[in-house]
């Protein structure tokens, strides 16, 4: 077990900067991961961490100890590939031991840790398979088990659920938390997709243009995104941006008036779709309806409000009609104001 | 529409099948017809003769000694470059097609390009001589030099083959993802470790490829042997030629023909059942 420290880490690739001076801490036995769009960086930092790469400048710090020159093998960590990399050529047993036999371990101690690992990942049926002739899903959890067998102080997955189907991607998720809970092995998960970063950290990096836009757990992300960036890429609507006029220091929305960190000129409501509810009629804040779709769970509605495109959700229970308006009252408490200039947060209100 | 259509695979193939079947099943059977009869009548008179040959146990140690030589080095020279050039980053493409300028030229050619080298005149007496290494012209590719004849035909013919085994490996090195590579640095494997745990055991279809063709080809040698030794280095093909050529006696020259075949065949088999490819377990 270790914790991680990231200081000032830079990337260059020729004229390219990956990663434009990148810090961060993780602490024994956490789980974080790197949420961002393809060619943000996030792929290049864990690289950077495993070995796999070197960094132009900054430092890795591993259990308090630069690692920045070390092998990855000295490291003391582990990682799962994107598309697996579990040996073609070796039994599911054999991947498994990999790491132990490369560590010299006795075959009493491989045979204890195989059967350890392969336990925890439900794959004892196929020990003996060599790894074409299991599903996509099985592979991965011989990755995980691979990785797992040697116990290391840090593990790094790079997009491990990617390349799976949508059901076995959810079914993958779950199982992966309660493994990793029960091995408490400190964590670096790099993902494209939020819903696997909400799901499964303890925290959440963003990265974007090769800078972290924020690090919070994944509800503070949710609910107080840093940037406009990050309240866009997170949620599912993502979370919608109006520009208001501020008179002042007020923002009236409908019936609602609302103090805001700005005296005059304009200021960007961030409005997260599931925290409206609909106001009586007349009242609230004006949104005209281009399209009521009913998803059985929810309406998601989408439209305009202040002229500007937005997406709101409501309860299945109600209707509404492709080209109406309806009135919203909005949560205070669940608002976020950016700067319509820098579009970085205002803090939220304590 | 599609079924009316099925024949058009046959029609285009056909070309081929016939060009095939005229120029090399007849041929084929007519050596082997040659090889085992005489006057028209089957016998084993051309096999006696050339078992019975003075050069025929020379010619068949020699062929075996130098492909037991070439090949292996060709084999490990070929994963080295091809390991190597995995390693660049640029200029990649400009070396490979340096290393495989031997490839375009002829047989004959190569051995003439050695031999200028080798001969009593050539670039290496000169440099010898020039460096005080030697006091006059030296002979190295004389019946009296069999050592330094074999050695100069075995440089001769690694120079000239390797690039085909070259090649096939850096095709079967680009298909192994780096993936697996990286896998087995992190879990503590040394470059060493990586290359024979992860490396070999993968590219076993472009080895197996390489050994095969390589090998085949070996067993075949003649242009190259003959420009730098004549016959003062009996080869198989070697034989064939003489028996065609001086003494145009075709039946013993399809005996030898029909060995090389065989032998050909049997390092064929040989290979596919030692460098054994199961598809189970390839990416």
């Amino acid at each position: 077990m270790a914790n991680i420290v990231i200081e000032n880490i830079k990337k260059s690739f020729g004229a390219f900067q990956a990663l434009k001076g990148v810090s961060l801490t993780i602490n024994d036995g956490e789980f974080v991961s790197l949420l961002g769009p393809s060619g943000c960086g996030k792929t290049t930092l864990l690289r950077i961490i495993a070995g796999l790469e070197t960094s132009t400048s900054g430092d890795v710090l591993i259990g308090e100890k630069s690692v920045i020159g070390l092998p990855p093998k000295d490291r003391g960590l582990a990682m799962v590939f994107q598309n697996y990399a579990v040996f073609p050529h070796m039994t599911v047993y054999e991947n498994v031991a990999f790491g132990l036999r490369m560590q010299k371990a006795d075959d009493a101690r491989v045979k204890k840790q195989v059967e350890k690992a392969a336990g925890l990942l439900h794959i004892e049926p196929y020990l003996d398979r060599y790894p074409n002739k299991l599903s996509g899903g099985q592979r991965q959890r011989v990755a995980v088990a691979r990785a797992l067998a040697v116990e290391p102080g840090v593990l790094l997955m790079d997009e491990p659920l990617s390349n799976l189907d949508a059901l076995l991607r959810l079914e993958m998720r779950t199982e992966l938390k309660t493994v990793l809970q029960e091995a408490g092995t400190t964590t670096i998960y790099v993902t494209h997709d939020q819903t696997e970063a909400m799901g499964l950290s303890d925290r959440i990096a963003v990265v974007h243009d090769g800078r972290i836009e924020q690090v919070g757990t994944p509800v503070e992300v949710y609910n107080h995104p840093a940037t406009r960036f990050v309240g866009g890429f997170i949620g599912n609507p993502p979370m919608n941006f109006i520009t208001m006029p501020v008179t002042n220091g007020q923002v009236a929305a409908g019936s609602q008036q609302f103090a805001v960190p700005a005296q005059g000129g304009e200021i960007v409501l961030g409005l997260r779709g599931e925290t409206v509810e609909r106001a009586q009629s007349g009242q609230g804040l004006d949104m005209q309806v281009r399209v009521a779709e009913p998803m059985g769970s929810h309406l998601l509605l989408t439209g305009s409000i202040f002229g500007q495109p937005a997406r709101v959700i409501l309860p299945a229970t109600e209707t509404v009609k492709n080209g109406a308006t309806v009135g919203l009252t909005l949560d205070p408490k669940r608002l976020t104001w950016l700067s319509p200039e820098s579009g970085v947060s205002y803090p939220a209100a304590a | 529409m599609t079924q009316s259509r099925s024949w058009i695979p046959y029609a285009l193939i056909l070309p081929s099948v016939v060009f095939l079947g005229l120029l090399f099943v007849v041929p084929l059977v007519q050596t082997l017809w040659l090889a085992v009869s005489d006057n028209g009548t089957p016998s084993l008179a051309n096999m006696t003769t050339m078992v019975t040959d003075l050069n025929f146990g020379r010619s068949v140690l020699n062929t075996f000694v130098l492909t037991l030589a070439v090949v292996p080095i060709q084999i490990i020279m070929a994963l080295t470059m091809g390991s190597m050039v995995a390693k660049m980053n640029g200029g990649r493409e400009t070396i490979l097609w340096i290393w495989t300028i031997p490839l375009g030229i002829s047989d004959l050619a190569a051995g003439m390009v050695w031999l200028s080298i080798l001969q009593n005149t050539g670039y290496l007496n000169s440099i010898l001589f020039g460096m005080g290494l030697i006091e006059r012209q030296t002979a190295w590719l004389t019946y009296q030099t069999p050592v330094a004849l074999f050695i100069g035909i075995a440089i001769a013919e690694i120079w000239r083959g390797t690039a085909i085994v070259m090649i096939i490996i850096v095709a079967g090195l680009n298909q192994v993802p780096k993936e697996f590579k990286e896998a087995a640095e992190i879990f503590g494997a040394s470059p060493w470790t990586r290359f024979t745990r992860i490396t070999l055991p993968l590219i076993r279809p472009a080895l197996q490829s390489a050994l095969i063709l390589r090998t085949v080809l070996a067993f075949e040698v003649f242009a190259v042997v003959y420009a730098l030794g004549g016959r003062n280095f009996p080869v198989l093909v070697g034989e064939a030629y003489n028996w065609q050529n001086q003494n145009q006696n075709y039946g013993v020259a399809a005996a030898y023909a029909v060995l090389i075949m065989v032998i050909s065949l049997a390092a064929t088999l040989v290979y596919l059942k030692a460098v054994k490819v199961d598809p189970e377990r390839l990416p």
